[in-house]
This record gives structure tokens, sequence and C-alpha cells, in this order.
């Protein structure tokens, strides 16, 4: 087990996955919905395992606004719709990673400018912990031999992350969210 | 009863404009806290791109002229009703002129003191052509600190600006037309009563605030601070000596460096263009928005060597400009070995006590026509300015007539640039080397806190100082000034009439008062317009209001624009001939003010700053 920081390339394989997370999963949205924009909203931990109710849960859709509107901020500041739809199997290693870094660069600055980002456990990859019973498991993802009953004891294989704060940039009347880039033709 | 009354300090940059304020609070029994209050960042809202607003501490200075047809309706909103449609200042102004430099408006705080052009004539973009509707220098920064009123207001409504303690920073180096037109562009934008202050004092400030009692403790009776002031676009050297005035540690900024128009933006761009040239030689050409990428990444590349000593090589990459990032992207690489040689031998070169500013222009430091500075070399021109004001210290010139430069025995970096400890290194590696060989001791770095934001955090904190807390620095004018007087004795055919100059006004004249008034009178006619010649000198620190020069040192006297008169009808019939004295002052606000006196009557009329064209 790794115990250092994720790679790069973990980390942008994590990022994306969280971003389709976002884009396509209602529920795993409306939990990062419900932290912000505004003040840093830390849920009460007891609260988190939803109650399963006998009745089947409603399902809702969440308006798709804040996500293309951070779509539209990473493809800006990062070109990162640029990078997702080009058609990599032609270049080498070498061509995506020099693109790689200025999408990295950028990007990450653009994200961490609006979302305040902390690790969901506070221990180092790769230590043991133990779950008391009750623990939090919308924020604690079990693998491996799950049997037996908590307290549970393993390795962090991953720490986590939690949007603490998003905070993105106001709109006007009419703003069209839609449009990740304008066409650009030059006169 | 309590009232809320805040100083505001502002800070109108050449590439970003900062604001930050303090709460002063005004008791009626006129107890002073104990404590100094902090001052604090105001945030500025701004379009970030078009229909995005957000809020950020640095406002750039960057105006964009859209076409009419260029934006969507409300593209431009702001949180308060009265925002512009028909320009955009700050973030989006900036990132929409990369791509259409036509319609932007960059740099006009150098404009305003650039002599060669009419700073309140319509000639902004500079690269503007056809039907794009151009403002003066002035109106720009008109634009940007109505920007700032309007984020104050929006965030203080029940204290507007126009009715708290405002101050302006402007460059030490400022002429008094400069700063006459800053004032006026403060009065304009409603500022109120803004008074001006020099920016390195301003930094100086801010160091205070942060020091508090302690500041006694880091200097003493004696000291000689030297601030060096680097901006995106100017550099500004100061002195301010430390005194001992009845018990008290007192403050006076002894000595002021010339108007340098060289700054961080400048080393970004030597090493775009540097960069550049490898990538022509690989055969590609840059477009102008592939060179504004490329200033933007190699500014990153910069900072990434300056910060980690162990990496010695960063690639550049100007991604494709169409959908196609990887495919269309180029790549070079920023080296150690070429960031030195750019970066530190072109601009912090090691450079001995006497050595100048060398006149030679270089390629890749200048645009749009501004009288850039020709030598990069911060170093020289430090070691140039430690010279010229050797007197300000104290020191006497050598018996063999060799050079002297000044001691300073303290100095306090201000302006992004020093970020990097390395260019703060390569500064005093040359200081202390010129001191060393001096036999005087090494300087000691006073820890100013905040780079970027000191100056507007400095500013808010002299409305604190003027409303009668903590310590003042003293100073009054940088300059003596003087009036050119053609003299009376016949002309020789063939070669113009001896000059002399006159002083108008001593160095160091304080906000608020008058010069003498010097006897030389002047036979004026009524209606028509007048111009003499004018002179400044930060070196003649003696001359008192009425002194006559008839010979100076060709640097001793730095011709600066004429100033006109024009004496109105009222009294008089036109054609009159009235015979006047000049008389100089200082306004509260900071602006030199020179009037012309009717000997007979005592009537007074204002000698303008000719801000326009100078040239025959």
């Amino acid at each position: 087990m790794n115990s250092s920081a994720p790679n790069f390339f973990v980390r942008l394989a994590l990022a994306f996955q969280v971003f389709f997370r976002v884009l396509f999963n209602a529920v795993f949205a409306e939990r990062v919905q419900r932290l912000g924009p505004g003040a840093a909203i830390i849920e009460p931990r007891a609260s988190v395992p939803a109650p399963v109710t006998p009745s089947a849960p409603p399902l809702r859709e969440l308006p798709s606004q804040s996500a293309l509107q951070l779509l539209g901020l990473l493809q800006r500041e990062g070109r990162f719709v640029d990078f997702l739809q080009e058609d990599v199997s032609g270049y080498t290693d070498a061509q995506i990673g020099a693109a790689a870094r200025v999408v990295h660069d950028q990007c990450r600055k653009a994200l961490l400018s609006h979302v305040t980002l902390e690790p969901i456990r506070s221990e180092n990859e790769g230590q043991r912990i133990t779950l008391p019973p009750g623990f939090p498991a919308g924020e604690i993802r079990l693998t491996g031999q799950v049997s037996g009953q908590p307290p549970f004891t393993g390795a962090l294989t991953h720490a986590g992350w939690r949007a603490a704060k998003i905070e993105l940039p106001k709109l006007s009347d009419g703003h069209d969210v839609r449009v990740i880039a304008p066409a650009e033709v030059e006169l | 009863m309590i009232s809320q009354l805040y100083a505001v300090g502002i800070d109108l940059g050449t590439t970003h404009c900062a604001m930050a304020s303090l709460e002063l609070e005004l008791q009626a029994n006129g107890v002073a806290a104990a404590e100094a209050p902090k001052p604090v960042v105001v945030p500025v809202p701004q379009v970030i791109a078009p229909g995005e607003v957000e809020t950020r501490s640095l406002l750039p200075s960057f105006l964009y002229i859209p076409h009419a047809s260029e934006l969507p309706p409300h593209a431009l909103a702001l949180p308060w009703p009265d925002h512009p449609t028909e320009f955009a200042v700050g973030e989006v102004a900036r990132a929409l002129g990369v791509k259409s430099a036509l319609r932007l408006v960059s740099s006009a705080k150098s404009w305003l003191c650039s002599a060669g052009v009419d700073r309140r004539a319509p000639i902004l973009p500079a690269a503007a052509s056809g039907d794009v509707p151009k403002l003066s220098p002035r109106d720009a920064s008109v634009r940007y600190l109505e920007h700032l009123r309007h984020a104050w207001d929006h965030a203080h409504p029940e204290a507007p600006i126009a009715e708290q303690i405002v101050t302006l920073a402007v460059p030490a180096s400022f002429d008094p037309a400069a700063r006459e037109l800053t004032a006026e562009a403060a009065r304009l934008a409603g500022l109120g009563h803004a008074v001006l202050l020099e920016e390195p004092q301003s930094a100086l400030y801010s160091w205070l605030s942060t020091s508090g009692e302690q500041f006694r403790e880091q200097v003493k009776s004696g000291d000689m601070i030297l601030v060096v002031d680097v901006g995106g676009g100017t550099a500004d050297f100061s002195v301010i000596a430390v005194r001992e005035d009845a018990g008290e540690l007192a403050l006076e900024r002894v000595a002021v460096g010339e108007h340098i128009l060289l700054g961080g933006d400048n080393m970004d761009l030597a090493l775009a263009h540097m960069l550049k040239g490898q990538l022509e030689q690989q055969g590609h050409v840059l477009d102008p928005v592939q060179l504004a990428t490329l200033t933007q990444a190699a500014r990153a590349a910069k900072e990434e060597l300056l910060g980690k000593n162990d990496v010695s090589v960063v690639p550049v990459v100007i991604p494709g400009r169409g959908s196609k990032l990887i495919g269309g992207s180029l790549k070079v690489e920023l080296t150690r070995s070429d960031l030195e040689r750019v970066l530190l031998d072109g601009f912090f070169p090691s450079a001995a006590a006497d050595s100048r500013p060398q006149a030679r222009s270089r390629a890749g430091l200048t645009q749009l026509g501004l009288p850039y500075a020709h030598d990069p070399a911060m170093t020289r021109h430090l070691a140039a300015f430690l010279s010229k004001h050797a007197a300000a210290f104290g020191e006497e010139p050598e018996a063999d007539g060799s050079p002297t430069i000044g001691h300073p025995t303290a100095i306090l970096f201000n302006g992004g640039v020093f970020k990097s400890s390395l260019l703060r290194e390569r500064v005093l590696v040359s200081l202390n080397g010129w001191l060393e060989a001096a036999g005087a001791e090494p300087v000691r770095v006073l820890q100013g806190e905040d780079l970027d934001l000191g100056v507007a955090k400095g500013a808010a904190y002299y409305g604190y100082v003027r409303a009668g807390h903590g310590i003042r620095i003293r100073g009054g004018t940088a300059m003596a000034y003087y009036v050119g007087v053609e003299s009376a004795m016949p002309a020789v055919p063939g070669l113009p009439p001896p000059l002399t100059a006159v002083c108008l006004a001593p160095f160091g004249l304080e906000e608020g008062s008058h010069a003498d008034m010097p006897a030389a009178e002047f036979g004026l006619v009524v209606g028509e317009p007048v111009r003499f010649r004018f002179f400044g000198s930060s070196t003649r620190r003696d001359d008192q209001a009425g002194t006559a020069l008839d010979f100076w040192e060709p640097e001793e006297l730095l011709p600066l624009q004429d100033i006109e008169v024009t004496l109105s009808a009222e009294q008089h019939s036109p054609g009159e001939t009235v015979i006047v004295r000049l008389q100089a002052g200082v306004t509260e606000v900071g602006t030199l003010q020179l009037e012309a006196v009717a000997r007979s009557s005592g009537e007074r009329w204002k000698v303008e700053f000719d801000t326009r064209d100078n040239s025959p």
C-alpha cells in the first residue's frame, strides 16, 4: 500500500470520476450541492446514514446549471472539455503529457479557487483504522471481505474527498450555461 | 456618541488595482484605541467572463471596449445597478483583450505620466483603429476608480466612500502633472477628497501597521530605510530617514528616485520573447494570442524555477487555439540557465557601485510606444539612485571627486516581483557588496507582510495616521521646482537667450502650505496664454523659493512639462498687461499648485501644467 498522496494520474482519474458522478448520479450530486454555494456546511455525522425506509425512496433530478457552469469554468481556464473530447489514440505519451500538464495546472487552479476540498479521513493512506458501529456509510465505502459486525478494522486505501465549500461565479440574466465554450471567429 | 468612519486606501496600479480599509472609531472623548487597527483588503466584484461575476482581491487595470454586437445583453452586469455597458474593466477586460488587443486599454497609468502625449485626449487604446471609441489616459483611470467606488458603496451602503477618508497611492516619481491628473481622476470618479500618498511610503506604512509598537525595536534613530518597490509596470526607490525628535522617533522621506517604467510584466515579456525565438527556430510562427498565452505560461514556469531550487528545467506548452488541444500544441522548455541569463543577468545583474544604467534599447521590452526604461538592470538603477542621492544620506563627496553612494541601513522590499527570495537575494548581494566596499554594515531586511497588497493596506493605514494616530512620515514635495526665466540681456543672433531658473517651491514643501513668493515679475497680456519652461530637481535640497540659478549641471535640473497661464479678463480689458509674480503651494490633496498673483491687486490665476504633447 502506498502511503503517499495519490500521484497526478490517480488524481486526474479521480477528478474525472467525481466529475461524472456529479453529472450522472443525482444522489451524489445532491449531496455535493447541499454543501454550497456559500457557507461551509458540515453535515452532522450522525444523520448521514440515510434511514432506510420500507417505502421506495423518492428519486430526484437536480437542475444541471451548476454542473454546466463548473464544466464551462474548467474549459475556460484549463481547456478541460477540449482535452476530453480529443481523440488521443494518435498521439505519443509525450504529446499527451505536455497537454495534460497545461490542463492539470490550469484546471487545478480553477478547481481550487472555487471548491475547497478536504480529505474525509485525516489518516495516511495505508494506515489501519477502526470504524465504530454507526460509522457514516455515505462517507466511508467498505471494500474487500465485508462481513461480520462493526467495529470494522481495515486499511485506509483512499482518504476520500469532501467539498467543504463551493463558490461559483454569479451569473447575469440570460447567461446560457449550456455554452461550455463559445465558437471563435477571428476577423 | 460613536459614529463609524473608514480609512480607505487605494492602489491604482499599472497592472492591478487594490483597495483596503480600516474602521476608525470616532469617539466623543477622543480616546484612541490602545491597539492600532489592521487594514483589511476590500474584495472587488468584477465581471470575469461575459455573464459571470466573481469577487477578487485584485482588479486588473485593464479596460475593454466591446463592439456593439460582440457580447450578449447583460453580459457586463454587475451587482450594482448603473453598471456601464459600453466598456468593461477588470478580469473580463484583460481576458477579452488577449484575443482582441485593438479594443484593450492597458497601462493607463504609464500613459498618465508620459510627457509625449496629451493625457486628457482620447488616445487609448493605443492600438485601436477605425470605429473603436477611444478615451484618455485620465478617463481610463476614472473608470477604474469608479468601479472601486461602486464596489465599496455596494458593500457599505451606510458609509459611501465619498464620505470616508480616502488615500490614493501614486508612484513617488510621478511629476506634478501626473499627480494632478490622478487627483482629478479621483474627483471625477466621485471619491470625494482623496489625498495622494507616495507608494513606497505606503509600503512603509503597511510595514508600520503590521509591526505595531514593535517597530521601535526594529529601527532606531539614524537608520536610513531604503524602500525598493517593483510593481507590474514601474520601479520606484525611496529613502526614509529615522530620526529622533524630542525623544520620539520621527520618520522623514528624504529621497525619491526617477520614474523607471519597468516592472514584473517586462520580465515576463522578456522571457516570453526569448522562448518565442526558440519556437521560431523550430519553424513555428506565433500569433498575438499565442504570444499572450506564452507570456502567461512563461510566468508560471518562472515562478516554478524561482520557487524550487532543485528544478533545472520546466516545460512551457502553448495549447492549440482550436478545439484540438493536443494536436495543435507547441512545446518549449525554460531552463534555469536561460532564466538566469534573461531575468537575473538581464534585470538583476551584479553591478558595481559606480555602474550606471546604460542607454541602449532592448528588443522585447517595449510595446505601444511607451518610453520604457532603456536599461532593464534594476541593480544599476539602484546604484545610480544611491549615488545621486548620497547627500540625502549625509555622505560627503570624496575629495578626489570619485563617486560615493548613500549607505542605507535597512531595506524594505515591495511589489509582487520580490515574492521570489532569489530576486531579493540578488538585490541584497549587490547592495551589501557596495556597502562592504565602503566600510559600512550590510542592510537589515524589514519583513514586509504583503508584497501585492501592501500599498493598498498602507494607504488605508495612512488615513488612520491622518486622523491623528500612529507615526507620520514627513516628506512634502519630492523635488524643488523652478520656472525658466529668459534673461533680459540682449539676444545673440542664432543663440537662444540665456535662461535663469528661479526656484518656486523648495524641496520638502508640505501639504497645505505655500512657498514664499519669488521677486521675479512677469508682464502678462490679459487673454493671451503664456507658457513658461518648468524644471524639477530631486537633488538641490537647499534652494529656497526665489533662489535664481544661472547655471546648473544637466542632471541637476530635470525639464518637466511646460506650465501655462491665461489671465482671464474679469477685471481687466483684453490686451492689457498685468504685472504678476508666481507662487507655489501644495494642496491638502497633495498636488502642486502654481498661481500667478497680480502685483497691484493681489488677484490670483491658476497656472496649469501642460499635459498636452509638448513637441513643437
